[in-house]
């Protein structure tokens, strides 16, 4: 039987525009560019090299984000997915943490699951905490920070480096793992993936397509609250000195000066 | 006074800092009641009594080693359900998030990752968190249910407040979902000898212009001589110099120490949402546009290679 991965990938605004707040407090998603996020790309890969090393396997990339999240769908098609599952509704806006999980968690049950791969976080929220909430939800082992991952005979191995050591993980499928930026350079799309991309299936579902009460979602459905939201103050310009010689002395001065040593 | 419970981090019965800055934190909304657990929990207890716990929950079991985070996520359910908690912090390592979001889910609460402060409020605890590569400062709220929270290290001063810290043995029974995930092996990591680099006062970083492996001698040269962990970027961490684990960035550690120093680094916006809320920031760089200079208290345009082993010496001759 065909190996069902489900990839979850996320439309952020890209890291090194001027991302900011709307009105509402949420994440400004209009007025700066979108990407798929690049620690999603990672996950992307490694589901597509589980998907050859299998005998048979099918890899569908899942997103719960606005009408633009296409474009991270269109990016993960022309990597080489198979199809794509967009969940679109307007009553997502300004959804949580745990809202998000619960649609998807609701989609990969839809669609039907062997295995679920994620990013390690999104490169918005941050949180890296998704991957975790869809096995809970799912009631199936999380496999999840894997710098290394590798699917044989319905078993998922992977190795988790934390700070005080690293793991070898095991676990059975079905199972929801996530990658770090540490499993392997992501793919180029290539100018024939490009095109065959456009070919691909892409389905949409809203919230109705996943038995979800729109109060369950979007901002009044979260569980938490932005309250305020103020940009850093810019940091007052320092003293910058061209070394000609005497750089290292000079820094040595300013560290006395601060009382470093 | 309500009672707040903290999830301990610790190595063997080692308190880690972090778990010592949140309980000044958790003293601020109510009274700590600790939870430790695995391999040396109850030897976790005096840290933690000399630190504000009241109460230090303790339980151990070969599940906490041998199985992946739903153990924990049992037993902190566990202690949820015995003390009916008015907040529960958790220490912001990868582990202690996932942990966090699942007991989260499980009691119907809202979750707030990577806080940076805490302050009680009206309608609860507000958590101050740093956002969009700390360039943003938020506020927030958990509305629903008991608010979880996961805090980062250096968020708060560690503080003596000597309190009971009566050990008490928590029931805990695993969930038949415990045992999913399978540890078949561990590494430890070896040590260097330096301080934890998330909770050091002085991290001394290197990127691509430090140019290899061996070069890394002089950067360790300049944190050994202030008694400083070692960073280093992503570009020096995948061209294979230094170890994934010593990262600074967003993808790897968050610091936010009273001195940091970069050299080499160009201060893209990945590495900067690692270390920007560095008290003090010096960099050193050749190309006086490099935007870590846009940073900095102090910079020097110049060489690492004549810069850093110069100061270095001047260091060590200051501290005689
Ligand atoms: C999703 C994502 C996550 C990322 N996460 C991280 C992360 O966690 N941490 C991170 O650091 N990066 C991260 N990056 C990468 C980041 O974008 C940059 O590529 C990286 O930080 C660059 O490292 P660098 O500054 O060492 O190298 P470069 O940008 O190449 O800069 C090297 C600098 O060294 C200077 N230099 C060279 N020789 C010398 C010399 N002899 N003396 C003095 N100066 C010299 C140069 O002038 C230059 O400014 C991430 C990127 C992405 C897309
Ligand atoms: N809206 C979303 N759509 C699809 N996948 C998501 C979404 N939000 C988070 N994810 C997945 O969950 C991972 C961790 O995200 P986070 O917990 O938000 O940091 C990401 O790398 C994605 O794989």
């Amino acid at each position: 039987m065909s190996l069902r991965i489900v990839v979850t990938v996320k439309y952020v605004p890209d890291a090194t525009g001027d991302r900011h707040f709307a009105d509402d407090l949420t994440v400004d998603r209009d007025d700066v560019d979108g990407l798929l996020s690049e620690l999603d790309e990672y996950a992307v890969e490694q589901a597509l090299q589980i998907a050859e090393d299998a005998d048979d396997a099918e890899v569908t990339v899942l997103t719960v984000g606005p009408e633009d999240a296409k474009d991270a769908l269109r990016k993960a098609l022309s990597m080489g997915a198979d199809k794509a599952i967009h969940v679109e509704d307007d009553d997502l806006h300004g959804t949580d943490i745990i809202g998000t999980s619960l649609v998807l968690a609701k989609a990969i049950e839809k669609a039907g699951f062997d295995l679920v791969v994620s990013g390690m976080a999104s490169t918005d929220g941050t949180a890296g905490v998704v991957p975790a909430l869809l096995a809970e939800r799912l009631g199936v082992p999380q496999v999840t920070l894997l710098s290394e991952v590798s699917v044989e005979d319905g078993t998922v191995k992977g190795r988790r480096d934390g700070d005080a050591a690293s793991e070898q993980l095991e676990a059975q499928l079905p199972a929801v793992v996530s990658v770090t930026d540490q499993s392997g350079e992501a793919r180029y799309p290539s100018f024939k993936g490009i095109m065959a991309a456009k070919k691909k299936p892409v389905e949409s579902w809203d919230l109705s397509d996943l038995d979800i009460d729109a109060e369950e979602v979007g901002l009044d459905g979260a569980w938490t609250k932005v309250d305020a939201a103020a940009e850093r103050p810019a940091r007052t310009a320092g003293t910058i000195v061209k070394d000609e010689g005497e750089g290292g002395k000079q820094l040595a001065e300013f560290l006395a000066s601060q009382k470093f040593i | 006074m309500a009672e707040v419970l903290v999830y301990v981090d610790h190595v063997d019965g080692a308190v880690r800092k972090p778990t010592l800055e949140l309980l000044t934190l958790a003293r601020r909304i109510g009274e700590p009641v600790a939870v430790a657990l695995g391999n040396g929990a109850a030897d976790t207890a005096a840290a933690l009594a000399e630190h504000g716990a009241v109460k230090v929950l303790t339980h151990d079991a070969s599940e906490y080693a041998d199985y992946l985070v739903v153990p924990k996520v049992d037993a902190l359910q566990a202690a949820y359900e015995a003390v009916s908690p008015a907040a529960v912090l958790v220490p912001s390592s990868a582990e202690g998030k996932e942990i966090a979001a699942r007991l989260a889910l499980r009691v119907g609460s809202g979750i707030i990752t990577d806080a940076v402060d805490l302050e009680a409020g009206d309608e609860g605890p507000v958590a101050t968190q740093s956002v969009f590569a700390a360039s943003f400062t938020t506020k927030s709220l958990v509305i629903k249910g008991t608010p979880v929270i996961t805090v980062k290290p250096n968020s708060a001063a560690v503080e003596a407040a000597p309190a009971a810290g009566a050990v008490e043995a928590l029931a805990v029974s695993f969930s038949e979902k415990a045992t999913g995930t399978k540890v078949t092996g561990r590494t430890a990591r070896e040590s260097t000898g330096r301080p934890e680099l998330t909770e050091a006062a002085i991290v001394v970083s290197g990127g691509r212009g430090v140019n290899g492996a061996e070069n890394f001698a002089i950067i360790e040269a300049l944190a050994d001589s202030l008694g400083a962990a070692v960073g280093a970027s992503r570009a020096a961490v995948d061209a294979g110099w230094y170890p994934h684990t010593n990262q600074v960035g967003q993808t790897g550690k968050s610091v936010s120490p009273q001195l940091y120093i970069a050299s080499g680094i160009s201060g893209a916006i990945q590495h900067r949402a690692g270390m920007q809320t560095s008290k003090t920031i010096v960099a050193i760089n050749k190309d006086s546009e490099a935007p870590i200079f846009d940073l900095v208290d102090y910079g020097v345009v110049g060489d690492l290679f004549d810069v850093v082993p110069q100061l270095t010496e001047e260091v060590k001759s200051r501290k005689g």
